[in-house]
């Protein structure tokens, strides 16, 4: 019971985070039509740029700050990079992006050293805030699951009370139909590509100092969030946030669920020694190939399921 | 007016003294360290360090007039944690003729270089290299794949877990075992059920696992997981952030577990524990810079001041000093800077180290055996560790005699 309790805290925690860089990356996906390879460079620049203003002017301001720096980074992008290139197709947008996020990892490298960067949780969430059946559980990680939720809350309000979220919408689902109806497509690309960076933004803000901030921690993000965005299904920002939760809870348990294909074969009589063909395979606990565990989902939904879990369209 | 002439007179004469001194070790070649670790990714704290403290002890043992009237020179190449790039770095070392090869961290790569170093001396006779291994401590390396060519200059898992498991606590009942997932994590993962079951029995292995080498950000689960087996205490060979944020994982939760570990007082490590770590976290290491006080050495204790007043940072790694006093001994003692000599010269050389103590470079094996320092991370010690007001408190000093575990290498030697 225990174990159930805390892991499931941590998965969500993890996944809050995941949705927090998901959400921004499938609603330019679906929208653009490009996956966009940068988008995680945006979580990594969100960690650096808040390490740098929270040493002149605290954390909570660079909360506020570096993720709108991001957005105008990821602005910028669309502007002058994305939509120079448009006229040639995805392939040469989905390069840009990947070109992007090369640039931008030698760039981070460059300026902030190779090494992790000193990047801490504030002082003032620094504590345990309760006991779940004596773990403590940090202030910190609720800070983070009220962030991620307050933003959860924020985009779906945006996106179904406002007239700019109605022409989004429309946007998910018939681009061509919006841009017919005489809307500044263009424009709403540029706010989307913006808000969605500002988001991975923000995701780094919070994340950084969570985890640790290096030039590394771009590509480390990057694979698992493309799984999520696939998972959930294009346009569809509830199969996001469900896919979400269920990679961070996923990735949590997978640790703690000491079994193996093995074991599950005991329990049908059957055992498994070293004779058995694929013994290897069939040993492995779950922990080992905990971390293989969504793209082994990712395998599995584009063979049965190619629009993603609540996807409208197919990737 | 006079005076000021004078002065001047005195400087520029002392001025051009020095850059003809400059000038004539410039004329002799240097003796050329390529240096490989990892100076970039998840584990280049740890290598940052390393390359930190080699620039400095290379600088001093340059300073007492290096070896044959030639300085040394320490050449960085950044091996990523990949066996690839860390071939590269061997083959740039050839290309310049470098007798030394100097890599430190990763058992993989280390068996990689090995390899390498080995068909590389067998087909160029004339242009041969040592690899010197400073830190790379699985078994095997000393063991069944050991070299002519590879002289291992820190202590190997065996004898590192044999001096942890002699150091736990008799209240100790239960363990978790947790290790990285690649030849040195493994090889750690065996000795630990080796020692424990030789040297306390009563101990049992409540929770035994590998994890992937440098992936894991957040290690709360695992925490969760070893709480739940009902540990008292965590063996872990792990190092840079696999070890750091385990650590940082364990007292956020405020698990009650105390840590028995190889590699946390490098980089990163002290932080991680933070000042809630206090007597819970012990470290099997070659030194710690509280050792010299202790020993009442002040030249010890002045020579690693001076680095942590420059760098901000601990001076750990004691055995880089020993290992260039290693070389400029066996270089003097060969005459020459070939390879091949200089490694019939290194074989079964013993000095005393700068604090002291008995060490030598065991000739059936290659390994270097040296006293070993059980540290506990701890208040009211006189150096800090990365400004955390805690420090390496020296528990106990075991001597290299105490260390001399059987090999089972059987040498090759070339024809002299």
């Amino acid at each position: 019971m225990e174990v159930f309790f805390v892991s499931l805290l941590n998965g969500l925690v993890y996944g809050m985070l995941l949705f927090m860089l998901a959400s921004g990356l499938t609603l330019i996906f679906s929208m653009m039509g490009v996956l966009n390879f940068a988008h995680a460079s945006a979580y990594m620049l969100g960690a650096y740029f808040a390490y740098t203003l929270s040493l002149y002017i605290g954390f909570w301001w660079a909360l506020l700050l570096a993720p709108i720096l991001c957005g105008l980074v990821g602005a910028a992008i669309e502007m002058y990079g994305l939509r120079q290139v448009h006229r040639h197709g995805h392939v040469a947008e989905l390069l840009l992006t990947f070109g992007l996020a090369l640039i931008i990892e030698k760039c981070v490298q460059m300026i902030w050293g190779l090494l992790p960067v000193p990047y801490r949780i504030p002082a003032e969430l620094d504590f345990a805030l309760f006991d779940v059946f004596g773990t403590q559980f940090h202030a910190y990680r609720a800070f983070m699951l009220a962030i991620s939720a307050a933003m959860f809350g924020m985009i779906w309000l945006a996106l179904t009370r406002t007239r700019v979220g109605l022409i989004i919408q429309a946007s998910l689902t018939h681009p061509e139909m919006v841009r017919a109806l005489g809307h500044d497509v263009p424009k709403v690309f540029t706010l989307v590509f913006a808000s969605g960076t500002a988001l991975a933004g923000l995701a780094g803000v919070i994340g950084g100092n969570y985890h640790t901030t290096d030039p590394a921690m771009a590509f480390s993000m990057g694979p698992i969030v493309f799984v999520v965005v696939v998972f959930g299904g294009l346009g569809s920002l509830a199969g996001c946030f469900i896919a979400s939760i269920l990679m961070g809870l996923l990735q949590t348990f997978a640790v703690v669920l000491d079994y193996s294909a093995a074991d599950l074969l005991a329990k049908f009589g059957v055992t498994v020694s070293s004779s058995t063909p694929f013994a290897e395979l069939l040993t492995i606990p779950i922990p080992r190939i905990g971390a293989l565990l969504p793209y082994i989902l990712l395998v599995l939904i584009l063979f049965f399921r190619p629009r993603g879990l609540m996807g409208t369209r197919d990737t | 007016m006079r005076k000021i002439f004078r002065a001047a007179a005195a400087a520029v004469a002392v001025g051009t003294a020095l850059f003809s001194m400059q000038a004539s070790a410039q004329s002799q070649p240097t003796i050329k360290l390529v240096y490989t670790d990892p100076l970039s990714g998840p584990f280049a704290q740890v290598g940052d360090a390393n390359l930190k403290q080699w620039q400095y002890v290379i600088s001093y043992i340059n300073a007492t007039g290096g070896a044959l009237g030639r300085k040394f020179e320490l050449i960085p190449f950044d091996s990523k944690t990949q066996p690839a790039e860390a071939l590269l770095a061997l083959k740039a070392a050839t290309d310049m003729n470098a007798p030394f090869l100097v890599h430190c961290s990763g058992s993989n790569i280390a068996a990689a270089l090995i390899e390498a170093v080995n068909k590389h001396n067998a087909r160029n006779p004339d242009n041969r290299i040592l690899y010197i291994n400073c830190g790379a401590v699985a078994n095997e390396l000393t063991n069944e794949q050991c070299s002519f060519w590879h002289f291992r200059f820190d202590l190997n898992v065996g004898q590192k877990i044999e001096t942890m498991v002699r150091a736990l606590p008799k209240d100790i009942k239960k363990v978790y075992v947790l290790n990285q997932d690649y030849l040195f994590g493994q090889s750690v993962q065996r000795d630990v059920k080796t020692y424990l079951t030789k040297l306390r029995p009563d101990v049992q292995i409540v929770g035994d696992e590998l994890i992937p080498l440098g992936k894991i950000k957040d290690f709360s689960p695992y925490i969760t997981k070893i709480k739940a087996s009902g540990a008292q205490a965590l063996i872990s060979g792990n190092w840079g952030p696999d070890i750091n944020l385990l650590l940082k994982a364990g007292f956020e939760a405020g698990a009650d577990l105390r840590y028995y570990t190889l590699y946390t007082h490098l980089a990163g490590g002290p932080t991680a524990i933070g000042p809630a770590g206090d007597g819970k976290v012990l470290s099997v290491m070659p030194f710690t810079e509280n050792l010299a006080p202790q020993l009442k050495n002040e030249q010890a204790e002045r020579f690693t001041k001076t680095f942590r007043d420059a760098n901000k940072f601990e001076f750990t790694s004691a055995t880089f000093r020993t290992i260039l006093e290693y070389l400029q001994a066996a270089i003097v003692k060969a005459g020459s800077t070939d390879a091949t000599k200089i490694a019939f010269a290194l074989e079964g050389l013993a000095q005393k180290d700068f604090l002291g103590y008995d060490t030598v470079m065991r000739k059936d094996d290659h390994q270097f055996i040296s006293q070993y320092i059980v540290g506990t991370f701890a208040k009211g010690v006189k150096y800090d560790a990365e400004g955390t007001g805690l420090g390496w408190r020296p528990d106990s000093v075991v001597l290299a005699k105490e260390l001399m575990q059987p090999t089972s290498c059987k040498m090759k030697r070339p024809a002299k």
